[in-house]
């Protein structure tokens, strides 16, 4: 097992430097940093001043490695719209995203396995036909006309939930969390499930196919002929075997979600990463695409690794293969 | 559209008339004569797109020429006269613009991009996935390897950053009028990975059978087998994907036009139209938002379902 994770962590260290390259590539010859950061009365003296002190005369492989460099101690520069650095602007901006990203997974995997295993129980019901027809109508909506329609039932004809921000946030020193009061937690619902909805029906149908395909095996016959309780079966022997499939997709999920937030921040006007990075993209802010760019590549490359290793832990039939196998 | 009543009087055009009843009477009909929601998806996408291409002489008004627009006749809801006596079946929006005017006009933008941008994606993908499955070796390695990487992002995240790349590239004067083609290079290239795994794949099966080597043992030229002889039989899955790709470049494009990223406000498409009526929602204009949404879901739908059939149809396994 830990010659496996070593060998997924030198790949994940690889994709990361070529995602690194892209970005230093987008960072060094996008839009010409020295001119943003000078003012327009500025004399070729203070450009050449300036592109001597930025290291912009250095050859192109010290610059890289100047940049992974930085990059490793979380710097990217100064954005040119906000004029802050932009590890500041991102960590300000995190804990929005992540509370938002973690509750939409949470309403995923919940009603997602709830509902994938009652249409596999009752595959006959009307109900279950109400639920799969729903589900496709769910995906292919695009999101932000969800969250619109979300909006305009919810927050413009009822007037029960709040259509935009964080609501209030309460400040934990170094995480600003909107979960704890009340207002937070009344923001939060509907950009949750704007964002969930399609992970929700990924994962619902994902556990009723394994569902459906598990409860004919022989075990599950033997099983029965043991005289075992229905509930038992279901969720003692059937349940757990559709796990893995389950957790590979959520987490592969997640990391999508993360990106996806774009858009649910957005129309929500959640004050995110997501939203950060497109009022990036709008006007060229240079540093801070580039170092989104960097950041999700990591939350893809970390949660990949993390679901290769829950697969040791879930299916033990993955750990006798490696141990004699490979 | 039955062929029995043509076929005994027209024994001139004998030729023609027989490929045409081949035609009528081959699988790919049948299949869609037996699915009455591919017959529906048909005719609604068929309409939406004849609104689209004939916008400029069916729109009731032009909603971008400044001189027929009339303040008095903003917010005039759905079905009703406005304070200036005109009136407009979908209503209008804040600058009195007739809502069905700018939604044919908007479903023109977004019908362009999405095409040009699905084209660019085939050609691409079809051409990288042939040189990929044909050579083998480096080049497939690399560039599955780059497809691979791509596959595992979200189309919109990767068009997001290629958007803003190019338009760091362009110089400002010229980004206004360059802001389309830019789009369709990000959607385009967002999209190609999924034309190259699937050409790869099928290049691949082609290249062994005999026809290929027999063109090979001839002294063909490479380029003319993959362009005459392996390309045709590899372009059922592409039509498949390129079908279903165009419902979600159109989806795309609305996406980036709905962040405010896409296309300028000039020249709106169908996103951009739902980003300007969604300001309008809390005042009760809800109309401004509601018809350029449902064009939307009802273009991207119909679409789709069409890719559905497409696949079914060509895949005679799934049956």
């Amino acid at each position: 097992m830990l010659a496996f994770i070593a060998r997924r962590l030198f790949q994940s260290v690889i994709v990361m430097l070529a995602v690194a390259f892209i970005a230093f590539m987008v960072f060094r010859y996008v839009g010409d940093p020295v001119s943003s950061m000078l003012g327009q009365d500025s004399t070729m003296a203070d450009h050449e001043a300036l592109r001597e002190r930025l290291g912009l005369n250095e050859p192109f492989y010290v610059q890289f490695f100047a940049f992974v460099g930085n990059a490793l101690q979380g710097q990217f520069g100064i954005s040119y719209r906000l004029q802050q650095p932009v590890s500041q602007l991102i960590m300000e901006r995190l804990p929005a995203t992540i509370e938002l990203a973690f509750a939409s997974a949470s309403i995923a995997l919940v009603f997602g396995v709830v509902l994938g295993i009652y249409t596999a129980l009752r595959p006959r019901a009307f109900s279950t036909g109400v639920i799969m027809t729903g589900s496709l109508i769910g995906v292919s909506l695009p999101t932000f006309l969800i969250g619109i329609g979300l909006i305009y039932i919810f927050a413009v004809e009822l007037k029960w939930l709040p259509s935009f921000g964080r609501g209030q946030v309460v400040d934990l020193g170094w995480w600003r969390t909107g979960l704890l009061t009340e207002s937070g937690l009344r923001s939060i619902i509907l950009p949750a499930i704007t964002l969930s909805l399609f992970q929700l029906t990924l994962i619902m149908r994902l556990v009723r196919a394994e569902m459906l395909e598990v409860l004919r095996t022989d075990y599950i016959r033997f099983a029965k002929a043991r005289g075992l309780s229905q509930r038992a079966i279901n969720f003692g022997h059937a349940l757990k075997n559709t796990m893995v499939p389950v957790i590979t997709i959520t987490g592969l999920q997640l990391g999508s979600v993360i990106a996806f937030a774009i858009i649910t921040e957005t129309v929500f006007q959640w004050p995110g990463v997501g939203s950060l990075f497109v009022n990036s993209v709008a006007v060229v802010d240079v540093p801070v695409m580039a170092a989104y760019l960097v950041f999700v590549a990591l939350v893809f490359v970390v949660i990949n690794l993390i679901v290769d290793i829950l697969y040791f832990i879930v299916d033990p039939r993955l750990r006798d293969g490696a141990k004699s196998g490979r | 559209m039955t062929d029995l009543p043509h076929s005994p009087e027209q024994p001139v055009v004998a030729a023609k008339t027989s490929r045409w009843k081949t035609f009528l009477r081959s699988d790919i009909v049948w299949s869609y004569r037996h699915s009455p929601v591919t017959i529906v998806a048909s005719i609604v996408a068929l309409v939406l797109i004849l609104m689209a291409v004939l916008a400029p002489w069916i729109a009731p008004y032009n909603p971008f020429n400044p001189a027929t627009l009339n303040l008095m006749d903003g917010f005039t809801a759905p079905n009703s006269n406005s304070l200036g006596g005109r009136y407009f079946i979908f209503g209008t929006d804040n600058q009195g613009r007739d809502v069905l005017s700018t939604i044919m006009y908007g479903s023109r933008v977004s019908l362009f991009v999405g095409f040009s941008a699905t084209l660019f994606a085939m050609v691409m993908g079809v051409g990288l996935g042939l040189v990929a499955g044909y050579l083998g070796g480096i080049w497939d390695a690399i560039i599955m390897r780059v497809a691979d990487v791509q596959l595992s992002f979200p189309a919109i995240l990767i068009a997001l950053l290629i958007f803003g790349v190019a338009r760091g590239l362009i110089p400002p004067n010229q980004q206004e009028g360059a802001a389309i083609w830019v789009l369709i290079l990000a959607i385009g290239l967002a999209n190609w990975a999924q034309f190259a795994r699937t050409v790869r794949g099928a290049t691949m099966v082609e290249r062994q059978k005999d026809y290929v080597s027999a063109a090979r043992i001839l002294g063909v030229n490479p380029f003319i087998i993959l362009l005459r002889h392996v390309l045709p039989n590899v372009m059922g899955p592409v039509l498949v994907i390129g079908t279903i790709g165009l419902a979600l470049a159109i989806i795309e494009e609305a996406t980036l036009s709905y962040l405010g990223v896409g296309v300028p406000p000039t020249q709106p498409s169908l996103g951009t139209l739902i980003r300007i009526g969604q300001q309008f929602l809390f005042s009760g204009e809800w109309w401004i938002l509601l018809f350029p949404a449902v064009t939307l879901v009802l273009l991207a739908l119909s679409v789709n379902l069409l890719g559905d059939w497409l696949r079914d149809a060509l895949n005679p396994k799934l049956r």
